[in-house]
């Protein structure tokens, strides 16, 4: 077994307490000050820290509203690597693997857990750069599946619903305006032509009551 | 290998058209009848928990699992064919109810003259206006011996909209270029997201005829003449790729499988994947089918009749890994097992960015408007460089951020960062895709055979798709693209992104899960795989149903169209094959 390794998050890292406009601004009002220590299940720290550094070049935090670091990726995209999606479970995975044409999709026998690890070791220290030598490690890698890959990620860790690790208190649906799994707009859907309706975001645990086991749970 | 005791009827798939013929044989006589599906038992009420874009809609959980199998793909027979490794231009289904529990509802009916398309074009524009390689087939059967049949589908599905045409008379705010209907929508139309609304205004003031889109996502309460009693729609917009929650989306969960719990001599089997159709050369008769259990145990299950209703792909493959039938030959024309391969031509043709918002998330899968105006056969065609045609919808289908959040003007061309950022926050909820729905037309070298590299999981062929786009495609879709962003300006669209035309068939973008071909229906035992009663012209006990029988695409959904001729089948059986076996047509 390998040694378990844990991120630590400092006060500005996660959580927070989130006022959200009509418009569908999010800013964060106060943060928590308590570090938290949470376990890794497939990267190890130094991984983890590059990941978090990379999505936030990615999906920033900044005048547009809070991004991926304060939305979690990080550990969403540690729990996805670690479960089926990780390791390819339902990706046809049978050789010989050859090069197509684009229009034929990825063609490759690599799984998103051998793609992260090879493309984390390329970065190097990338979390202790400065975030214009970050910006230029990521323009350099633009068009390698890995990249692909941890753009689609970041974009699921921002909005999928928190259960899942990423989107902390909602903030990425904060974030756009997304109410979350709503189960009734029967009242709402012709009454607001041209003008924002922006319910306060409910998740699918707290919409159902009932515990939901998430796909990167599976087997 | 296991032989099981007999039964008289064995039913390959558990999707719509399987459940369906199970309904009606199994509730109309007395027969004993065994539905085998290769992937997981469902109920409606699983449904409650499964609002979850990531593990359903982006990681696809109600779809066939591609470990086990997969299709290849080539665009011409000279290249090697590789496989789909990853679910991107169709979503096939996997489990009870199959494809028609994650669908969209989306149920328009297919114009008169997709029936008779060969003919109909020969008489109108000369045997030199099919393109050159054509495969373009008459089905064998009209609209007016179909309709009866429509109707009953939408009395089942409690199908919401409005008619156009009811029994010959136009009537403006339905589609006035449909067919005839015999009777009016069961339930009246849904309500109209606001993208939509926009959309029917614009379309109307451009001259065109915009009318509700047809949809099974019922728009009031509707009790069917089954007895099964559904609510409507609360526009959750968690359809397209999800189960219904509340039921309110005909699924065969919520409309068959009921029926079916409730009667003795139908019994359901999950985990179970059929590898051969066994039949006896001698007789010409087939004898049922082997599958491995979920336990992995080889079993032979004998049987009287046999319908094969696994979808497209699997009702072609089994029929090739069975040996029924002569493989379609591309080079000599020889056999007709594999050919006319067709999907449906389906693009986002006008992106439209607004600067107010336009609350997206709210809809269902079927919620808005279309118009046909450019989608039938009296066109004046002097103009135009394509056969065909198509529709042009604006819906309201309920967007999640993760699939949608991204799309910004094409002046943008930042991808991440925050520049990116901004505009695509800012943009997220104020933009809108119109989407073009055309004809594929069937050609002799679109065609499905078995791939001599790739397996599957026991050891099988895949399934190998050779398929590529015509020009025909290709100007029709510039066409739709052009009328599609006349439509987004006078919306009052402040950017648009026009489709970039269709180029090599791209495998990885979403086009639909409207596949067609492969056992064709027709009138000639010479030119089809079945009789246009879905009868197997070889081996009369053995039917196959589903989109597969499609001599081509029309641009409209299959859905209603298949289940009308499982209908019908279903009839003759019950009224004719039952009492008297052998060939019906």
């Amino acid at each position: 077994m390998r040694r378990r390794h844990f991120l630590s998050l400092s006060a500005a890292t996660v959580g927070g307490v989130l006022i959200y406009t009509l418009d569908g601004k999010a800013s964060l009002l106060s943060f928590q000050q308590k570090p938290v220590r949470i376990p890794l299940r497939f990267f190890t720290e130094t991984e983890a820290l590059i990941v978090a550094a990379a999505t936030s070049r990615i999906f920033p935090s900044d005048e547009s509203g809070p991004g991926a670091r304060e939305a979690g990726v990080v550990i969403f995209i540690d729990r996805q690597l670690a479960g089926p999606y990780g390791k390819d479970r339902f990706r046809y995975t049978e050789p010989p693997f050859e090069d197509g044409p684009r229009e034929l999709g990825y063609q490759g026998s690599l799984t998103p857990r051998q793609i992260y690890r090879a493309g984390l070791k390329g970065l190097g220290a990338f979390h202790l750069l400065d975030h214009a030598a970050q910006d230029a490690a990521l323009r350099k890698i633009e068009s390698t599946n890995f990249f692909v890959l941890l753009r689609q990620n970041t974009i699921e860790g921002v909005f999928c619903d928190p259960m899942h690790g990423g989107n902390v208190d909602m903030i990425g649906w904060q974030i756009v305006g997304f109410p979350g799994p709503r189960m009734s707009n029967y009242d709402e859907i012709e009454t607001y032509y041209g003008k924002a309706f922006r319910p306060k975001p409910v998740d699918l645990r707290q919409v159902t009551g009932a515990a939901i086991r998430p796909g990167e749970e599976e087997p | 290998m296991k032989t099981l005791p007999g039964v008289d009827v064995v039913i390959i798939g558990g999707g719509w058209a399987g459940l369906l013929m199970a309904k009606e044989l199994g509730t109309r006589t007395s027969v004993s009848i065994i539905v085998l599906e290769r992937g997981p038992s469902r109920r409606a009420s699983d449904y409650v928990a499964d609002m979850d874009e990531l593990d359903f809609y982006i990681r696809s959980r109600m779809m066939q699992d591609l470990s086990r199998e997969t299709v290849t793909l080539r665009h011409d027979a000279t290249r090697r064919a590789l496989p789909l490794r990853q679910h991107g231009t169709f979503l096939p289904g996997t489990g009870v109810g199959g494809s028609g529990e994650h669908w969209n509802a989306q149920v328009p009916r297919f114009l008169p003259d997709c029936f008779e398309l060969f003919s109909k074009t020969i008489a109108k524009y000369g045997a030199k206006a099919l393109p050159a390689d054509h495969a373009v087939r008459d089905w064998g059967i009209t609209y007016d011996e179909l309709e009866p049949y429509y109707t009953r589908v939408d009395k089942l599905l409690g199908s919401s909209g409005q008619a156009g045409n009811l029994r010959g008379k136009l009537i403006e705010g339905g589609n006035i270029f449909e067919g005839w209907r015999s009777e009016e929508y069961p339930t009246p139309p849904t309500k109209v997201p606001y993208f939509a609304a926009l959309f029917r205004d614009a379309a109307k003031s451009l001259g065109y005829h915009p009318y509700p889109a047809p949809s099974a996502n019922i728009s009031r309460p509707y009790t069917n003449p089954d007895g099964i009693s559904r609510g409507g729609c609360t526009y959750c917009g968690f359809c397209n790729r999800f189960g219904c929650m509340v039921g309110a989306k005909a699924q065969p969960t919520n409309l068959l499988l009921p029926i079916l719990q409730k009667h003795k001599n139908i019994s359901l089997r999950t985990g179970t994947w059929v590898r051969r159709i066994l039949f006896d050369s001698g007789s010409n008769l087939a004898r049922g089918v082997s599958y491995i259990d979920s336990a992995g145990q080889e079993i032979f299950q004998p049987a009287s009749l046999v319908f094969l209703a696994s979808w497209t792909f699997n009702n072609t493959r089994l029929l090739l890994l069975s040996g029924i039938g002569e493989p379609y030959d591309p080079v000599t024309g020889q056999g007709i097992v594999g050919s006319n391969l067709t999907h449906q031509v389906t693009v986002p043709s006008a992106t439209a960015f607004f600067d107010q918002p336009l609350n997206r998330f709210m809809g269902s899968g079927s919620a808005g408007f279309m118009f046909s105006d450019f989608d039938r056969d009296d066109l004046d065609r002097s103009s135009l460089n394509f056969l065909r045609g198509g529709y042009i919808a604006a819906r309201g289908f309920g967007f999640q951020p993760i699939a949608n959040f991204g799309v910004v003007p094409n002046a943008i061309t930042a991808t991440w960062g925050s520049e990116w950022k901004k505009f695509a926050v800012s943009y997220y909820d104020r933009t809108g895709a119109i989407i073009f729905t055309g004809e594929h037309l069937a050609y002799k070298s679109n065609y499905m055979d078995l791939d001599p590299l790739y397996k599957d999981k026991l050891g099988d062929p895949l399934l190998r798709l050779t398929l590529d786009w015509r020009d025909n495609e290709r100007r029709m879709v510039d066409f739709g693209t052009g009328k599609s962003v006349e439509v987004a300006r006078a919306m009052g669209a402040k950017e648009i992104n026009a489709f970039g035309g269709l180029r090599s068939y791209d495998t990885t973008r979403y086009q639909s899960t409207h596949v067609q071909g492969g056992t064709i229906m027709g009138a000639s035992p010479e030119r089809s795989v079945v009789s246009p009663y879905l009868q197997h012209w070889r081996l009369p006990n053995l039917f196959i149903l589903g989109a597969s029988t499609f001599p081509q695409n029309a641009s409209a959904n299959p859905t209603p169209t298949l289940l009308g001729l499982v209908y019908r089948t279903a009839d003759a059986i019950v009224d004719r094959y039952l009492k008297h076996p052998g060939l019906l047509a």
